[in-house]
C-alpha cells in the first residue's frame, strides 16, 4: 500500500513536471497518450474487469467528440455548455446500446457491439450537411475557460487534459476496488455464482457499460479539443480494434496496464508513420505477434518475470 | 416499375453475396467457436486475386475458380497455424483475427491499389433482358440462380452426406464425435477452407456490381455479422433468410435514404434482440 501511495506519487510528480523538459511537439505527443489512455481505460473497465469484450468502443468517443465539435461550431461555443452535453450524449447513446447488447452472450456480444458502432459510423459518413461526411470536422476551437492562460498553448492545455485524466483514473480506481469493482470480477469468473449470490448481475453489467461509455465520452470530448477536428476515423472499427489492442497489450485488468499500452501504440503510430505508409500492416502484426507471445500482456509479462525472480507471491496488483 | 425491379435484383444479389458470407462465417462459428473477423477479407482477396487472372486470361470461370481457392488455401493455413492454438479463447482469437483483417487490409492495398475497381462480367451475362418495357439484368438473376444453387448444395452436404453429418455431429457434441472416431481435426481445417472459398466466391460474384475496393472488407464482414445477428449464428437457413432480407434493406436503404445508409440496420438489429437475442433461427 505504502509502495502504491509512493508510485502514484512519483509518476505525479514525473507528469507535473513534464513540460518543463519536453519540447511542445513531445509535449503534444504526451498529451495525445493521456487522452488515449484514458480511452484505454475505460473499455477495460469492460473487457478487464466485468468480462464483456466490446468491439465497438469508438462509439462512445466519437459520440463524445462529434457532439462537442457540433455544438462548439454550429451552436455555441461555450465550454460549460458544450462539454457537459458531449459527456450527457455519449453516456446516453451507450445507455441505450447497453440495453441491447446486454441481451446478448458470447460471440452475439462481439457481434452487436462492432455492428452498432458501425451504424454511427455510417451516419457520420453518409450524413455530409450534418456531420461532413468523409471530410469532418475541421476547425473545432479550444475551450475558453476564462483563465488567464490560454488553452491553444501547447502547456496549459497539457495541464487541463492531465486535471481530467487524474480525476478520472482516481474515479476508475475507486470504481475498480470498490465492491462494484469486486462484484464485476466475480461476475466475469462465474455470472451463475454471483447469481446465486444475489447479485443482480444484469444490472450490474449494465452499469458497468455506462460507466464505461461515460469515460470514453469523456476521452472523446478531450480529443476533439487537442485534435481541433472529428472524422469518422474516431467511429471505426479501426479505432474500437486498436483500442482493444491497447488494453491487451499492456494488461486486461489492471488500469496501469491499458495507459501502458496507450502510450505506447500513440508512440509508434507516431514513429512509424514518419517513415512508412504501411502502418496497418505494422499494427495488424502486432495484434499477431502480441496474442502469440504476450497474451497477459506487458503486466502480465512483468508479473511473470518478478515472480521469477522474486519468490514472494503478492496479491492482487 | 424498372426502378423497383432494378432495386429488388440488386437487393436480392447483394442477399445471395451475404449468404455466402454468413454461411461460412455461421459454419465455422458452429464448429469452432472462432468469430473469423477476417473473414471479409477473404471476400475482399478473392475478388481482387479474381480481378488479376481475368485480367491475364480473360476466363471469369478461371478467376472464380483461382481466386476461390488460393483464398481458400489461407483460410487453411490461418486455421492450422494460429487459430488452433487459441480454442474456446474468445479475447485471442478476436486480436489474432483483427490483426489478420489489418495485414489484409493493407497488403490489398499495396498490391492493387487504392482505386475501385470491378470485374468484367462474364461474355454470356454481359446483356439485359427485355421483357415487354421492363429491363432484367441477366448477371443479376445468374448470381441469384448462383446463390440458390449454393445454397441447396449446402443444405444436401449437410444434410444428406456422411461428411455433412459428421459436421452436425461434432457441432452438437465434440468430445462425443471425437469419441466414436471422427476427426474433428481435419474436419474443421477443411469447413474453415470451405468457408474461405465461399467467402471468396461471394468477393469474385459481387465483383461486376459491387466492385472491389479497399474497405469493403470491412463493410462485407459488418453486414454479415447483422446477417448472422438477425438469422442465427450456426443456421444456414439463418444465413439464407437473413442474407436476403439484409440484402434487401441495405440496398433500398441505400437507395431510399442515401444519408442514412447503414442506419436501416438498426431497427431490423434492434427488433431481432428485443425478441429473440440469439436470432431467428438460432441455437437458444
Amino acid at each position: 500500500m505504502k509502495s502504491r501511495i509512493l508510485s502514484i506519487g512519483f509518476l505525479a510528480m514525473v507528469l507535473l513536471a513534464f513540460p518543463a523538459v519536453l519540447s511542445s511537439y513531445q509535449l503534444g505527443l504526451l498529451t495525445k497518450m493521456l487522452i488515449f489512455a484514458l480511452f484505454a481505460m475505460s473499455l477495460d473497465l469492460l473487457v478487464g474487469y466485468a468480462g464483456l469484450p466490446s468491439l465497438g468502443h469508438a462509439a462512445y468517443f466519437g459520440v463524445g467528440s462529434y457532439t462537442v465539435s457540433l455544438l462548439t461550431l454550429r451552436v455555441v461555443n461555450n465550454f460549460w455548455i458544450d462539454f457537459p452535453a458531449g459527456l450527457l450524449v455519449a453516456t446516453a447513446v451507450s445507455a441505450l446500446f447497453g440495453l441491447l447488447v446486454l441481451r446478448t452472450h458470447e460471440a452475439y456480444f462481439l457481434m452487436i457491439t462492432l455492428a452498432l458502432a458501425q451504424v454511427l459510423w455510417g451516419i457520420a459518413f453518409g450524413w455530409r450537411s450534418l456531420t461532413g461526411g468523409d471530410d469532418g470536422l475541421p476547425g473545432v476551437p479550444r475551450p475558453d475557460l476564462g483563465l488567464p492562460w490560454s488553452l491553444s498553448e501547447g502547456i496549459p492545455f497539457y495541464y487541463f487534459v492531465l486535471i481530467f485524466f487524474a480525476l478520472a483514473a482516481a474515479l476508475l480506481s475507486i470504481i475498480v476496488r470498490s465492491p462494484f469493482g469486486f462484484a464485476l470480477l466475480g461476475i466475469q469468473q462465474s455470472e451463475t455464482r454471483m447469481e446465486v449470490l444475489g447479485y443482480n448481475v444484469r444490472l450490474y453489467k449494465y452499469f458497468a457499460f455506462i460507466l464505461s461509455g461515460f469515460f470514453a465520452g469523456l476521452a472523446g470530448n478531450l480529443f476533439a479539443y487537442y485534435n481541433g477536428f472529428v472524422s469518422p476515423t474516431y467511429l471505426s472499427v479501426i479505432f474500437s480494434a486498436t483500442a482493444l489492442l491497447m488494453v491487451i497489450l499492456g494488461g486486461a485488468g489492471t488500469l496501469v496496464g491499458p495507459a501502458l499500452g496507450a502510450a505506447i501504440i500513440v508512440y509508434l503510430e507516431n514513429v512509424i508513420s514518419a517513415y512508412t505508409e504501411r502502418w496497418l500492416l505494422i499494427l495488424g502484426m502486432i495484434y499477431v505477434l502480441v496474442t502469440l507471445f504476450a497474451p497477459d500482456g506487458l503486466v502480465g509479462l512483468l508479473r511473470s518475470i518478478t515472480t521469477v525472480f522474486v519468490p514472494r507471491v503478492r496479491g492482487r496488483g | 416499375m424498372t426502378f423497383w425491379i432494378t432495386q429488388l435484383l440488386n437487393g436480392i444479389s447483394f442477399g445471395m453475396l451475404l449468404f455466402l458470407l454468413a454461411a461460412g462465417l455461421s459454419l465455422i462459428y458452429g464448429l469452432m467457436r472462432i468469430l473469423n473477423l477476417a473473414h471479409g477479407s477473404y471476400y475482399l482477396l478473392g475478388g481482387y486475386v479474381g480481378l488479376t487472372v481475368v485480367g491475364v486470361t480473360g476466363s471469369f470461370v478461371l478467376a472464380a475458380l483461382v481466386g476461390s481457392v488460393t483464398v481458400a488455401f489461407l483460410g487453411i493455413v490461418m486455421e492450422r497455424f494460429f487459430l488452433r492454438r487459441f480454442p474456446k479463447q474468445e479475447l485471442p482469437q478476436v486480436l489474432l483475427t483483427f490483426g489478420f483483417l489489418f495485414i489484409f487490409a493493407d497488403v490489398a492495398l499495396w498490391i492493387w491499389g487504392g482505386n475501385p475497381q470491378t470485374l468484367p462480367k462474364p461474355g454470356i451475362f454481359s446483356s439485359s433482358i427485355w421483357l415487354g418495357s421492363i429491363v432484367f439484368p441477366s448477371y443479376r438473376l445468374f448470381v441469384i440462380a448462383t446463390g440458390l444453387v449454393i445454397g441447396i448444395g449446402l443444405w444436401w452436404f449437410q444434410e444428406r452426406t456422411r461428411v455433412g453429418a459428421m459436421i452436425r455431429a461434432a457441432v452438437d457434441d465434440e468430445e462425443m464425435a471425437r469419441g466414436v472416431g471422427i476427426n474433428v481435426s481435419l474436419l474443421s481445417t477443411a469447413v474453415f477452407g470451405l468457408g474461405a472459398f465461399l467467402a471468396a466466391l461471394g468477393g469474385i460474384l459481387g465483383g461486376p456490381f459491387v466492385g472491389v475496393y479497399p474497405g469493403a472488407d470491412f463493410e462485407v464482414l459488418i453486414l454479415a455479422f447483422v446477417v448472422t445477428i438477425v438469422g442465427g449464428l450456426g443456421s444456414l437457413k439463418g444465413a439464407f433468410i437473413g442474407g436476403l432480407l439484409i440484402g434487401l434493406l441495405d440496398n433500398f436503404g441505400k437507395a431510399l435514404f442515401p444519408q442514412l445508409a447503414l442506419f436501416t440496420l438498426f431497427a431490423p438489429m434492434a427488433i431481432i434482440l428485443a425478441i429473440r437475442p440469439t436470432g431467428l433461427f438460432g441455437r437458444r
